[in-house]
Order: structure tokens, then sequence, then C-alpha cells
């Protein structure tokens, strides 16, 4: 399959990236190597196989249910751009 | 004008009782100050990396062993990817294609008596985001992430219920249930307990479902009810005035009544779930899954069966004593401390509901306790004070006027009178009094009976016992 420059658009902001209209054919040609690479994948007979859901075969490890985190807050906050009262603060938000 | 059919599905998303949270050891204790339960995993920094709690896994296993879903021994995480300042992350961590509870369903019980089972589609764990406020501050929004991490189980219905009625039903037989099995609170002032109705209509008999809209974060059953009228009307008005329903996410105005779009499908998020490579698959053991199997409370249905055939109590009075666990358990502690059961039952579904909804009380909070209720009932059973009189000492032991039901029989001078020689002498008094009413009954008035038992025990202030009364008249009139 072929990416369009809408679907460029369309995952680019997805993903909120910025691609400038002079970056759209670079990147819809890396793409669409990707999406090749996944085609050939997608040939090879994997019939009788389970698939996975992932990389590893090992499952999950549990912790108990026990609070191990003490207050940070102030060390946290010094990697913020800003803070205040407690709260990080963003650009204001309101769906 | 056609008639149209409402089809309703629900997603709750609960919040599960773990002191910690789903990835992190952080604690989930309500109301703290801004930030100060959220760890690096919590925040997303980078190398962070989650580590799943076992305490929410099990609550998950047992919500779906309760309501008889299959177990998936071997279930997935999946990101769910969507920018927003109160989730970190860029993603939040849930369960797509393989969820830990797959089917399963509750029976409901309307207000006619009427039952429906009502299909579950999946139940599965995921954490909660922050919250971000955006009063507080002048040009920008504050992020508080405590409440990111927070273990969730979400629970989807298929859509199958016809009514608000019905999904009111389902909410609070839900609610019951999750308190019931100790796996959340239920808190919905906190936001332990959220609903999203998706409603649609569709003409009477049409196949096809109509398009749905989708009523965000409802925390209370009232506007829940409300919520879904308002919609309801809205969307069959749209249609008869000839527009079409645009799928969307709504939010219910509290202060209006009124449902309004949020976002309508042109700008519908793409959520690009994928397994998430942090969180190999959750295998529920055997060992586990015996081991929760085994701690399994009695449950609801289970409980409104037995007290019906053990104590002989109507299906009715069964089912409103074991909807909710503290109901069910004053109930049975009132009746192993010796009293009548049909007694107490009456008691706890007169008097003293009546009493904790007047005084806006949960039944653990009664001044009057299922034993000293007990023993009330014991002194009405035994012929020491009649009903009328026994409200009065109820009203006495929940004033706190008195310690036990003995004193305030005692003090009061509430025992009721039983010796026949007192109550035959203010029988001849009233009936001294009572020319007419004699005439009345004599003349096969039944009636004019009670008039003079009425009156008797009105000269005995309430203490006559009423039966011995009725049998003093019809012989002295005989």
């Amino acid at each position: 399959m072929s990416l369009t420059t809408q679907d460029i658009e369309r995952i680019a902001h997805l993903a909120r990236i910025r691609v400038t209209p002079a970056d759209v054919a670079d990147v819809q040609a890396k793409l669409d190597g990707i999406f090749k690479l996944i085609d050939e994948m997608q040939a090879v007979n994997t019939q009788g196989i389970e698939p996975m859901s992932h990389g590893l075969d090992m499952v999950l490890r549990l912790r108990d249910d026990v609070v191990t985190e003490t207050d940070h807050r102030e060390k946290y906050q010094k990697n913020a751009p800003q803070a205040a009262e407690g709260y990080f603060l963003v650009p204001r938000v309101i769906e | 004008m056609a008639q149209w059919e409402v089809v309703i599905g629900l997603e709750t998303h609960t919040q599960l009782t773990t002191v910690s949270k789903i990835f992190s050891g952080s604690s989930t204790e309500f109301g703290a100050a801004p930030n100060t339960q959220a760890s690096v995993v919590d925040l997303a920094m980078p190398g962070a990396l989650p580590v799943m709690n076992r305490g929410a896994v099990e609550r998950a296993v047992k919500f779906g062993l309760a309501i008889g879903a299959k177990i998936n021994r071997r279930s997935i995480f999946a990101r769910k990817n969507y920018f927003y300042p109160d989730l970190p992350k860029g993603y939040q961590i849930s369960q797509f294609e393989t969820p830990i509870v797959q089917g399963g369903g509750l029976t409901i019980t309307l207000d006619d008596g009427a039952t429906k089972f009502i299909e579950l589609t999946r139940a599965h764990l995921e954490e909660d985001a922050g919250k971000s406020v955006h009063e507080q501050f002048d040009a920008e929004s504050g992020v508080d992430l405590n409440r990111a991490g927070t273990p969730l189980l979400e629970i989807v219905t298929e859509p199958v219920m016809r009514s608000a009625k019905e999904a009111i039903a389902y909410a609070k037989t839900l609610h019951n249930l999750v308190r019931y099995l100790d796996i959340c609170d239920g808190n919905m002032q906190e936001g332990s307990f959220r609903c999203d109705v998706n409603v649609s209509v569709r003409p009477m008999g049409q196949k096809e479902f109509g398009t749905r809209r989708e009523i965000k974060n409802l925390n209370s059953f009232k506007f829940m009810q409300q919520a879904i009228d308002y919609e309801v009307q809205w969307q069959i008005a749209e249609i008869e005035d000839g527009r079409k329903i645009q799928q969307a996410t709504v939010l219910f105005n509290p202060d209006t009544g009124e449902t309004k779009a949020m976002r309508s499908k042109e700008d519908a998020m793409d959520y690009r779930y994928f397994p998430d490579p942090d969180l190999p698959p959750l295998v529920v053991s055997d060992e586990m899954l015996a081991r929760i199997k085994a701690s399994m409370p009695e449950l609801p249905e289970a409980k409104c069966a037995r007290f019906s055939s053990q104590y002989g109590l109507s299906h009715y009075d069964a089912l409103l004593l074991s909807q909710d666990g503290s109901t069910a358990s004053y109930f049975e502690t009132a009746v192993n401390a010796g009293a009548d059961a049909k007694l107490v039952a009456n008691w706890i579904l007169g008097e003293v509901s009546a009493s904790l909804n007047r005084e806006d009380k949960t039944i653990e909070q009664s001044p009057v306790n299922a034993v000293r209720l007990s023993n009330l009932v014991a002194r009405i059973s035994d012929g020491t004070i009649s009903h009328k009189i026994a409200k009065t000492v109820f009203e006495a032991l929940w004033s706190g006027e008195a310690a036990s039901v003995d004193a305030v029989i005692e003090a009061k001078g509430l025992k009721q009178i039983s010796d026949s020689g007192t109550l035959e002498k203010i029988v001849d008094e009233v009936l001294a009094k009572s020319a007419a009413q004699i005439a009345d009954y004599k003349a096969g008035k039944e009636k004019a009976l009670m008039s003079i038992v009425g009156m008797v025990m009105k000269a005995s202030q309430g203490k006559a016992n009423p039966a011995q009364v009725n049998d003093i008249v019809r012989r002295k009139l005989a």
C-alpha cells in the first residue's frame, strides 16, 4: 500500500509531530518503506502458530499491593517548566 | 407519530480498593495535596517501568467469578494513545483485544418485581488519568497526577437495556455488587463509580440500532435518570424533525438538566491501540483462581434466596434486605440475637429505614444497633409491649434517651397491661359510656367492636394488650 499526503498529515497530527510541507515527500517515502516491510511480514505463512502479544516468552510479574512511594513533589517539580500551589501548570486546556 | 424504542448500554469505571496504584507503589488515598502521591512511574519519567499490582488482578478476577464470566487466563495490556495534559505518558494502559473478564451478566429487579438478565460484554483493567483544574489559575490549567495510575475495572454491558429505569436498576445492582465483593468503595462523589451511558433510539420493531450518543461521567443515579430522559426526548425530537443523529460524546449539565455534545465523530479520536511492550501477558494462575474462588462471599442473589427459604420472608422483603451487605448483616445479627425474623424484617424495612432516610444515615450509623432492635422485637413477641408502644420505645432508643429496651419500658411505664382484672375494669368503664356502639354491634356491625376496642386502648394509654381486650369485649357483649 502507498500512503497519501493526507495520510501523512493525519498521522503527523495524531502523533503531534510537525511535518512541514517540504518534508512530506521524505516522510512519505520512509513510511512507505516501513509499510513495505510490514507487507513482507504479513506474507509469511503463520498458520498453526499461536499469536504472541510480546516479543519475549514471559509472563507479567506481579507485586504485592503495598505503598512503597513517598512524596517527592518538590524534587519532581524542579523538572517542570511551570508549577504552582502543588500543580503542574500547562497552557490552558478546556474541552 | 412513530413509537420509539430506547436502546441503552453502560460502561462503568469502578475504582478498585487497592491501597497502591495499578503500576506503581504510590498511594491511592483520596484527598491528598496535589501531586504528593505521584511517583516517577505516574509522572512518566523516562526509563520508569510499570509493575503490575496483584491486588488489582485479584479484584478483577473476583468480579468475573461473581458474574459468571469467563476469566481469561492470559490477558493483554495495550496502549490507548491520545494527548492530554493529565496523561503524561501520551497513552493510557488499558486492555483491548483480550480483557481479563469476558461475558457473564447480572440479574436486575425492577420496581414492579419483574426481573431481567443484563449481559456483560467484558470487564478490563486499566489505569485512571490525572485531574485538570481550570478555575484556579488565570491563564493556565493545573494538573494533579495523584489520581493518575489508580486502578480501574471498566465494566461494559451489551446494548440490552430498553429504558432509563432498566439502566438505573442495572447501575444500582452493579453498585451493590462491587461493594459486596469489597472491590470498590462505590463512593460516587469521589468518582469511585462513574457511568458512561450509550443511548440510541429506533422505531419500534426496527432491527438495526439507531446512531448512539455517549453521555460521559455520570456520578449519581439521579443525574443518570435525568440525563437519559433528556437525551431520549432530544434524539426523538431530532429525528421527527427530519434531522439525523450524529455519533457524539455528550456531557450532562445538572444545572440545566440538558445534555450537550463535547466532540462529534469527525474529530473522534483514533486511539491506535497496540500491545504494550512494557507489559508481557497477564496470567491468572490456577493457584490464584482457586484461592479467590475459596474466598468468595455469599452473593446478593444467593443471599436473597436463602433469606426467603431460611427465614420465610417474602421474595420482595428478602430482596430488599439482601441488596446491600450492611443491611443483610444487620438483619442476620438481629435474628441471631433471638428475635422473630419476619418481625425484624418489618422493623428494618419500616421504622429503621425511615429513620435512617430522614437523617441521611447508613445502617452502620444507626443509633439503634441490631442487637437492640432484636431486644425490642423480642419484647413485642413476648407480649411485654404492643406494636404501637414499641414505636415509642424505638424513638427513645434512637434519640439516645435510654440505652436499653427494658430501661425505656421501665422508665416510661410502658409495659403492656395483660392482667385480666385490670383490663376488665377498663373495659367496663368504656362500655358504660358506649351505648350507641353496643347497639350497633348487636345489630351486626362488626366495625362498632373495633371502635370500642379502640376506646379501651386509648383509655389504657395504648398499654392494654389488644388481643386480650378484643376477647374481653366480645365476651362481655355476647
